[in-house]
């Protein structure tokens, strides 16, 4: 009679120590809130990212494709890019946690218009509305939320734009989304590959989750009115896409040996939302050489309530709270063309984070923030003009935590004192004819 | 036109860069914290195994750099501390722990995943007792109690077989005749941490009472070493190790002595382990039909025979659906012996065993909610006794638990008695020189019902399971905290030097530290 066991739970088996062991598997998503920085068009971006009631380039096949039927040339041409620079701060007082990171990014767009026929206009649109990368130091206090992060998702959206009569236009269009994530965290606060000192860090046992080649299909529709000859007043709406990774690669790193057959390396499934975009807004050709814009756009996050990331092997599913919520953005952009030759551009706007309270999670850093923009347009020729634009994102200084990761069954919470400043130069070019 | 333009671009441009950094309200830097009252300048820790990083059963050259004094020293850093040293463990280059040669200083405990508990890591030890002949900042030194502090001789090598030396001092003692105290003063510290009484009390209780109290001797030269320290004798200790520690004008925190009921070793074995599921080794046929054997020849029998001497409650029988108590032996018990022999003599069916029932059960109980079963004895339930034939050679069942296997109620009190008395002197004489107090006994006893940290996570005493292996602050001895337990109890002291010293040091998360080592094989 052997009752070693019986007074205690030590009957261990390998999959009761690891299923229970890292229950607060997070991974996490990169389609937050706080990535949607608007870049997609350097006329626009230099007014405020206003644009839903204006028409002066191929740009308006992004802000309100309805708008295309009134640009006056035959043809629209317009390609840009932007060098993002994000750099956040973290710092904790009472544990004397630092932490930054500077990161980079490049959204691009390019778009072209066509008028088939006095009614109708043909377009194509590709542009990169979600895009981003943060970098922590590896193995920071706030590593098994995430050490980096990169995302893409290139938008690619033919449309169509009714010219109905002089006052009134609607368009849209599919849009395609193909776009991947990569995302590494390290499982656990305290979970390493073997026994480490006191102060170094050793090899923490991590993963990296990849999907590659994601592809969605959503779509756009906008009408535009012409009250008077110089007042445009628009509404456009973007529906919600649904990101679904299938088989994306889940890879395992530095897990200790009694953990491996668990923590072994598999595919997930996970569903990423990027929720709808309404936006309405006019503008107003006060004289000859102002035009003023004004927009406002809702992005409905609410529909984004967890992160669900399915293994395909025992790994227990991962569910991890976001309850977003919407977020407003206000856009107020101005424009002086003085001659031929030139235009200049300023704008500012306010977006609203949509990351609440106990929910700020630093793979997503992001607080409300403050746009300043500006920019020029220089005519190389009449039909050829080049364009430079810049945006200073200047974000509230917040002091936040998330606070949904378990261990053991019970939520802790992580956070401390996030500042971000993004600094983003653009160039591009337009031609019309 | 076109200088404007210029002008505008370059106003953008510089508008754009400067103020692309982004700069905190208030950015934190180590001004922001302060010493107080304090100065870290040379700090010193004395004390027993809690305060040398002592986990797992033994000291090893990792699990030492978690010890709660290296951790607070880390802290102590940012505020002005100077270096802290450890004695050194270099020769334990595999991190196995334990020292060479020496037995039952075993390799440190580790989770065997495929045998399905802890066990001491395979490997040979490889820490020699080679003199070190220096003072370090860490002068915990495991197995110490309160007045070898003071013992001359505690580190000479020669008192090693007389049981007059401690092999951890022997490595690191600056002679044969020095102090583990001498040592500590000769850094001339400037803050101290004294965790220090500990093994006055708990070395009688983990070994199941098998010393005695010696409350009223006050010559410590003559007690052995599971005894129970004369309060007197540790007030009068106490008073000397902190008269000299604060001869200098040194500030400090000194740590009370936790309670038994804190610490897993005493808590994790239940005293009525026995189903018949658990009886009949997973099998609830076998169990039951052991059950009614056992009643029908032995437990029913004794049962008869104490009620008839007046001790009905010392054996019931067995239970077929309840969990049953251990069988235990308890000394305070009148010894009934010769009467269970005489009246087992005169029945026919148990005649024959008569003297050895008499031999077995004359002091034998059930066990209660009272008695404390050691973490170590959970090994031993249902296990052979050596030299015990059959039917009566299984330990908690059919043979009683012996002295050392349990702790039971008499000697419980006995335990806290004494925890109470040193604890009360350690706050009284810490009062005198107006030193912090790490109320540990307090502290330690949040974790009964669950100790929430400051980022939300609640840790608990238990001892290791796979529901808790992010949580566990206790390493696999059952005594003795884990990493993230020191880190934890250096985080309480903190709290505590905050608040008396009026110091500001950042804060340990014990979330960050490790466990338990888990292999999946030894």
């Amino acid at each position: 009679m052997k009752i070693i066991n019986l007074t205690t739970n030590l009957n261990f088996t390998m999959r009761k120590l690891l299923s229970l062991t890292m229950m607060a598997f997070a991974a996490t998503t990169a389609f937050a809130g706080g990535y949607r920085v608007s870049l997609q068009g350097q006329k626009q971006l230099a007014m405020g990212h206003t644009g839903v009631g204006v028409v002066q380039s191929a740009e308006v096949l992004f802000f309100n494709p309805a708008g295309a039927a009134f640009l006056k040339d035959r043809f629209n041409f317009s390609v840009g890019g932007n060098g993002l620079f994000a750099k956040t701060r973290f710092q904790n007082e009472a544990n004397n946690w630092k932490a930054s990171t500077e990161n980079f990014g490049n959204p691009f767009e390019i778009y072209a218009s066509y008028r088939a026929t006095d009614w109708l206009t043909v377009g194509l649109a590709v542009y990169t509305p979600y895009g981003s990368a943060v970098e922590w130091d590896k193995n920071w206090v706030g590593a098994n939320l995430v050490n980096n992060i990169d995302l893409e998702a290139v938008y690619i959206q033919p449309t169509i734009s009714i010219k109905i009569n002089d006052q009134l236009s609607i368009g849209g269009g599919p849009i395609y989304v193909t776009g991947g994530v990569e995302l590494n965290r390290n499982l656990s606060r305290s979970l390493s590959e073997n026994e480490v000192p006191l102060g170094e860090n050793g090899n923490p046992a991590e993963v990296t989750i990849r999907a590659k080649n994601v592809t969605a299909w959503g779509w756009t529709a906008s009408m535009m009115l012409n009250p008077t000859e110089n007042i445009r007043v628009g509404v456009n709406y973007r529906s919600e896409i649904t990101m679904e990774a299938r088989n994306g690669s889940a890879q395992f790193n530095h897990v200790p040996a009694f953990a491996q057959g668990t923590f072994s390396n598999t595919t997930f499934n996970a569903d990423l939302p990027l929720p709808a975009e309404l936006t309405a807004g006019f503008s107003v050709q006060l004289t000859d050489k102002w035009l003023v814009a004004l927009d406002y756009n809702v992005a409905f996050w609410n529909v984004y309530k967890n992160l669900t990331v399915d293994f395909a092997n025992n790994i227990p599913t991962s569910v991890n709270p976001r309850n977003y919520k919407d977020a407003s953005t206000y856009r107020i952009g101005a424009q002086y063309k003085p001659n031929q030759k030139f235009a200049f551009r300023a704008g500012y706007y306010f977006d609203e984070s949509p990351v609440q309270d106990g929910y700020f999670a630093p793979e997503t850093p992001r607080n409300d923030s403050m746009g300043f923009t500006g920019g020029l347009t220089y005519q190389i020729t009449p039909k050829l003009g080049i364009d430079a634009s810049f945006l200073y994102l200047h974000f509230k200084e917040t002091t936040n935590s998330y606070n949904y990761t378990a261990e053991d069954g019970t939520p802790y919470s992580f956070g401390g004192t996030y500042k971000n400043v993004v600094f983003s130069p653009g160039v591009g070019l337009t031609y019309s004819f | 036109m076109k200088k404007n333009t210029l002008l505008y671009l370059a106003i953008l441009a510089a508008a754009g860069f400067t103020a692309c950094e982004p700069e905190f309200e208030h950015n934190l830097t180590d001004a922001d914290y302060s010493a107080g009252e304090a100065d870290f300048t040379r700090y010193v820790a004395v004390g027993n195994s809690l305060t040398s990083g002592y986990m797992d059963g033994t000291v090893s050259r990792i699990g030492q750099t978690y010890s709660f004094p290296n951790q607070l020293a880390q802290q102590f850093k940012i505020v002005g501390g100077g270096e802290f040293t450890q004695p050194s463990y270099a020769d334990d280059v595999n991190n196995l722990g334990g020292i060479a040669g020496l037995p039952g200083f075993n390799t440190r405990l580790i989770i065997d995943a495929g045998a399905g508990g802890p066990e001491p890591i395979a490997g040979t030890s490889t820490v020699t007792l080679t003199a070190q002949q220096k003072a370090y900042n860490n002068m915990g030194v495991p197995g110490a109690k309160s007045f070898h502090l003071l013992a001359a001789g505690y580190g000479n090598p020669a008192g090693l077989a007389l049981g007059l030396a401690n092999p951890y001092f022997v490595r690191h003692a600056t002679s044969p005749t020095t102090t583990v105290l001498a040592d500590a003063l000769s850094l001339n510290p400037t803050f101290f941490t004294n965790w220090i009484g500990a093994n006055d009390v708990l070395s009688y209780a983990t070994s199941g009472g098998i010393g005695i109290d010696q409350t009223g001797n006050t010559n410590p030269a003559t007690y052995g070493g599971n005894d129970i320290t004369d309060p007197t004798v540790f007030a009068g200790t106490y008073t000397e190790i902190i008269r000299q520690l604060t001869l200098n004008g040194a500030k400090g925190v000194v740590a009370t002595v936790p309670n038994i009921t804190s610490i897993p070793f005493f808590t994790t074995v239940p005293y009525n382990p026995l189903t018949a599921s658990a009886i009949g080794d997973g099998d609830t046929t076998v169990g039951l039909a052991s059950i009614r054997r056992a009643n029908a020849q032995l437990y029913g029998p004794l049962n008869q025979i104490l009620t008839a001497f007046g001790q009905p409650d010392r054996i019931h029988l067995l239970s077929e659906t309840d969990p049953n108590p251990l069988l235990i032996i308890d000394e305070s018990l009148v010894n009934l012996g010769p009467q269970i022999t005489a009246a087992a003599a005169g029945n026919p069916a148990t005649a024959p065993f008569a003297t050895v029932l008499g031999q077995i059960y004359g002091q034998a109980r059930q066990a209660t909610a009272q008695d404390l079963i050691l973490l170590t004895t959970r090994s031993v339930i249902g296990e052979p006794p050596p030299g015990v034939p059959a039917p009566f050679d299984t330990f908690g069942v059919a043979y009683p638990l012996q002295d050392q296997h349990v702790l039971t109620a008499a000697e419980v009190t006995l335990v806290n008695n004494a925890t109470t008395n040193f604890n009360n002197a350690i706050r009284a004489i810490a009062a005198t020189k107006n030193l912090a107090v790490a109320d540990m006994n307090a502290i330690l006893n949040q974790l009964v019902s669950g100790l929430r940290t400051s980022d939300g996570q609640i840790y608990t005493a238990d001892y290791f399971s796979t529901a808790k292996v992010n949580t566990v602050l206790f390493s696999l001895d059952g005594v003795h905290p884990n990493a993230r337990g020191y880190a934890l109890v250096a985080n309480e002291v903190i709290k505590v030097i905050n608040e008396h010293y009026k110091a500001k040091l950042p804060m340990i998360t014990a979330g960050y530290y490790p466990g338990a080592t888990i292999l999946p094989s030894n």
